[in-house]
């Protein structure tokens, strides 16, 4: 219910048992949100409506776009990005940063292990048949050595906010993460509608993100070859993230390849070029493991490489990531990270995982039955928001059909308890109102140095009420903001 | 370059020609439509369909305006006007990161107005305004990539695949011309309806006078080297564009050595022993030639087999 008290444009604003990023309980305005707060209290309607026309032109007119599945042609829509920043504090960015590395470089000797001697396996840390049941194996990968072990290189990882205000990891995205673009533009777009309160508020740039990656990319090429040529392999203009793929290719000024581009000949990989075929040292691939190689995956795939894995099997080539990373981020996997993490570097967990059962357990199984209610209830192989039960807003049919699925496949779902992301405050329809958030932070790693750009992709329900951030399921994204601490 | 974005660019620039090219054949048709004149105008659009290659038509009916509608927006019709922007685009979409944002800007509207066009209820048989949308759109963008996108390798294949597309386009035009007409100078309309086809009547005014001959047309739409729309113009620019390319290993010399040879008999023929030895056949060799480079082009840049550039 809003308060009376509330001045405008805060009129709709409500707080309720979710953490708000910009109030703390009392209506007491955080301190790092207070010259944001100020600024939104003193801008007239009008002006705000004026910016936020501006920021929607800037992105039209960029061409900021994902594709929507399903349709005849699939269709292009504009991104929708809420004109608010998100921000957060020097300290609070330091844990995060911290906790991420610890992750990336346990979840990389990890999955060295699983595909070299699984030592974790042995010793009963992770039950095996969790593994080798995982649809994302592959056996292909056992025993293959990997430049510099380094089997993730990009990493897109989902934080979410406790009411209580810790973060905790929601998901480890290790195979193809998307949406640094929306972070890059976005930020591009957020500088000219708002210079001055972007410089009062003394942000940390994020623009060296592309160059970071291409150092990272150009570092993790196989022995031997200097000055190594890269590119980026898409399965082209329909994919839904195409336009991500054409910018990242521009900004690190590397090719934009598709799988018909490229030939393997004498276990050496070389895109067509019109002077003749090129060698090729480094992908940076954004086509899914199944889809890479059809000799060596699906046969039925065209947006590969026929012979791709032998090359890489030959240490001709470095893939980012590496192919088989699928165990490390399944969901119920998701479940020993923290186990994991203590297990090869004897260290705690600095960012806690979101409490998760596990339906292959028969007693976890069971709560998760008597409680379906209650519980969201996932499909570990899926992504993007389908194939979830989220229980307090489903109907009884849809929890019987759960049920149902559970009691088939156990192995094949999770549940957690209904989180209440933490609210940002959004500019909706000429008012500020609170809508939940999630955090994507983007991290890079190549065996020596984890590297992340302080920020992220934040990603924000747009749905009043809804708990759901996908961009396929109404969501669209904020700038994010890491201040620099006050002198 | 990557080969697959030489050849998108390539037939982006193809297909735009197209488009430019069958809007002038339907507006020249529809204006000398309004004239008395010797030859039915269901003649005239036998010949518009011969000269674009007999393509396949969704509809049976040979009328003015059931075929004006298809010659526009049968998308299984390669010649048509639709067909061919949505081509050009398609292409152009796939190597957006190589042009300019400007040049995609502009094909893009292009795109939408012919589409929009397409939705509209109650189709305006006399669609000047469309046609002229599409001749100035295809102008822009041309205007554009010049201005806006480097003259580098890409450019270079803009260039041979526009120049390509309009020797074999003029050419097929005035094959067909001549086997009907000869050189019957009573079809005095025709002939300034093929000028205008080729936008060349005022530039055939400057250089011979409005008195308009069969030999003269000819002649000039063949030889004359000044006029974007001749097919020595054409042979002349697709030659130098292939000569910027980069020379690769030796797999270029094929389609350098065809299109120097189709420039070269250009620029030395004589328009009377050219007629003597019979136009027609004269023509036919044009267009051979010009498939021929086309083919030469894909071996040497797009379709080359890997064992070849590996030995090189």
């Amino acid at each position: 219910m809003p308060a009376t008290s509330w001045p405008p444009p805060f009129r709709q604003y409500e707080l309720d048992d979710a953490y708000d990023e910009m109030f703390a309980p009392g209506q007491d305005v955080r301190s790092h949100y207070g010259t944001l707060h100020q600024r939104l209290l003193d801008t007239p309607v009008e002006e705000m409506r004026r910016r936020k026309q501006a920021a929607d032109l800037a992105f039209l007119h960029q061409g900021i776009t994902f594709t929507v599945y399903g349709r005849d042609e699939g269709i292009e829509k504009i991104f929708p990005n809420d004109l608010l920043p998100r921000i957060i504090t020097q300290g609070e960015w330091t844990k995060i940063e911290r906790g991420l590395a610890q992750r990336i470089v346990a979840l990389n000797l990890f999955l060295k292990d699983i595909y070299h001697e699984g030592k974790i396996l042995n010793d009963g840390i992770v039950p095996r048949e969790m593994i080798y049941s995982c649809k994302h194996y592959r056996r292909q990968m056992k025993g293959l050595d990997v430049p510099r072990d380094v089997y993730i290189t990009v990493v897109g990882t989902d934080l979410i906010r406790h009411p209580d205000g810790r973060y905790l990891v929601l998901e480890d995205n290790l195979r193809v993460p998307s949406g640094v673009s929306y972070m890059l533009t976005g930020r591009q777009v957020m500088k000219r509608v708002f210079p001055e309160l972007f410089q009062a508020c003394r942000v940390k740039p994020i623009e060296e993100y592309p160059q970071a990656l291409l150092q990272t990319l150009r570092n993790l090429a196989p022995h031997g070859r200097m000055d190594p040529t890269i590119v980026l392999l898409t399965p082209g203009v329909f994919n839904s993230a195409y336009f991500e793929h054409t910018y990242l290719a521009r900004q690190m000024g590397i090719e934009l390849v598709e799988g018909r581009d490229l030939v393997v000949n004498d276990n050496v990989l070389y895109m067509r070029t019109t002077a003749g075929l090129r060698r090729v040292d480094v992908i940076y691939r954004r086509i899914d493991d199944d889809f890479i190689d059809p000799l060596a995956f699906r046969p039925d795939s065209i947006l590969g490489v026929p012979g791709l894995f032998n090359v890489y099997r030959a240490g001709n080539i470095t893939l980012c990531n590496a192919l088989g990373n699928g165990i490390a981020d399944d969901k119920a996997v998701y479940a020993y990270v923290p186990a994991i993490i203590k297990y090869y570097l004897n260290e705690d967990p600095i960012l806690d995982n979101v409490e998760t059962f596990l339906c292959s357990n028969p007693a976890q199984m069971d709560y998760v039955l008597q409680n379906l209610d209650k519980l969201v209830v996932k499909a570990v192989g899926e992504s993007g928001g389908y194939g979830m039960l989220i229980g307090p807003h489903s109907t009884k049919e849809q929890q019987e059909e759960f049920r149902r699925k559970i009691i088939d496949d156990p192995r094949n779902y999770i549940a957690q308890p209904t989180l209440m992301l933490s609210r940002a405050p959004c500019y909706i329809d000429g008012q500020v109102e609170a809508r939940h958030i999630d955090l994507r932070p983007y991290i890079l790693y190549d065996g020596k140095k984890v590297t992340t750009v302080p920020g992220g992709l934040t990603r924000v329900a747009l749905r009043k009420g809804s708990l759901v951030v996908n961009s396929s399921q109404g969501g669209g994204s904020k700038d994010t903001w890491v201040l620099h601490d006050k002198e | 370059m990557l080969s697959r974005v030489a050849d998108d660019l390539y037939w982006m620039a193809r297909y735009l020609e197209r488009a430019e090219h069958t809007a002038r054949l339907i507006e020249v048709q529809l204006n000398l439509m309004l004239d008395q004149s010797a030859y039915s105008a269901d003649e005239r659009w036998r010949r518009i369909l011969a000269s674009l290659g007999d393509p396949k038509l969704n509809t049976e009916s040979r009328d003015a305006q059931s075929l004006t509608y298809s010659l526009i927006f049968d998308r299984s019709c390669r010649s048509s006007i639709v067909a061919a922007i949505v081509g050009a685009r398609e292409n152009s979409r796939q190597v957006r990161q190589q042009i300019s944002s400007e040049m995609w800007e502009q094909l893009n509207r292009l795109f939408h107005q012919v589409r929009r066009a397409d939705l509209e209820e109650g189709w305006d048989p006399q669609p000047h305004d469309f046609l002229l949308q599409v001749h100035e759109g295809c102008h822009l963008f041309q205007g554009i990539t010049d201005g806006t996108m480097s003259h580098n390798e890409g450019w270079q294949f803009i260039q041979i695949g526009r120049h390509i597309e309009r020797a074999m386009a003029t050419s097929k035009l005035l094959d067909t011309h001549y086997r009907e007409f000869g050189d019957d100078e009573q079809a005095h309309l025709e002939w300034i309806g093929l000028l205008r086809s080729c936008t060349a009547f005022e530039a055939y005014c400057k250089y011979y006078t409005a008195d308009v001959r069969p030999d003269r047309v000819a002649e000039f739409l063949l030889l004359n080297d000044e006029f974007p729309h001749t097919i020595r113009f054409a042979a002349d620019h697709l030659e130098a564009a292939l000569k910027a390319l980069p020379d690769g290993d030796g797999r270029c010399a094929r389609v350098r050595l065809l299109a120097g040879r189709l420039k070269a008999s250009l620029s030395f023929a004589q328009a009377d022993e050219i007629m003597a030895q019979g136009f027609n056949s004269y023509l036919h060799s044009i267009q051979t030639q010009c498939g021929q480079i086309d083919d030469a082009l894909r071996q040497a840049y797009i379709d080359y087999p890997v064992e070849s550039a590996l030995t090189a």
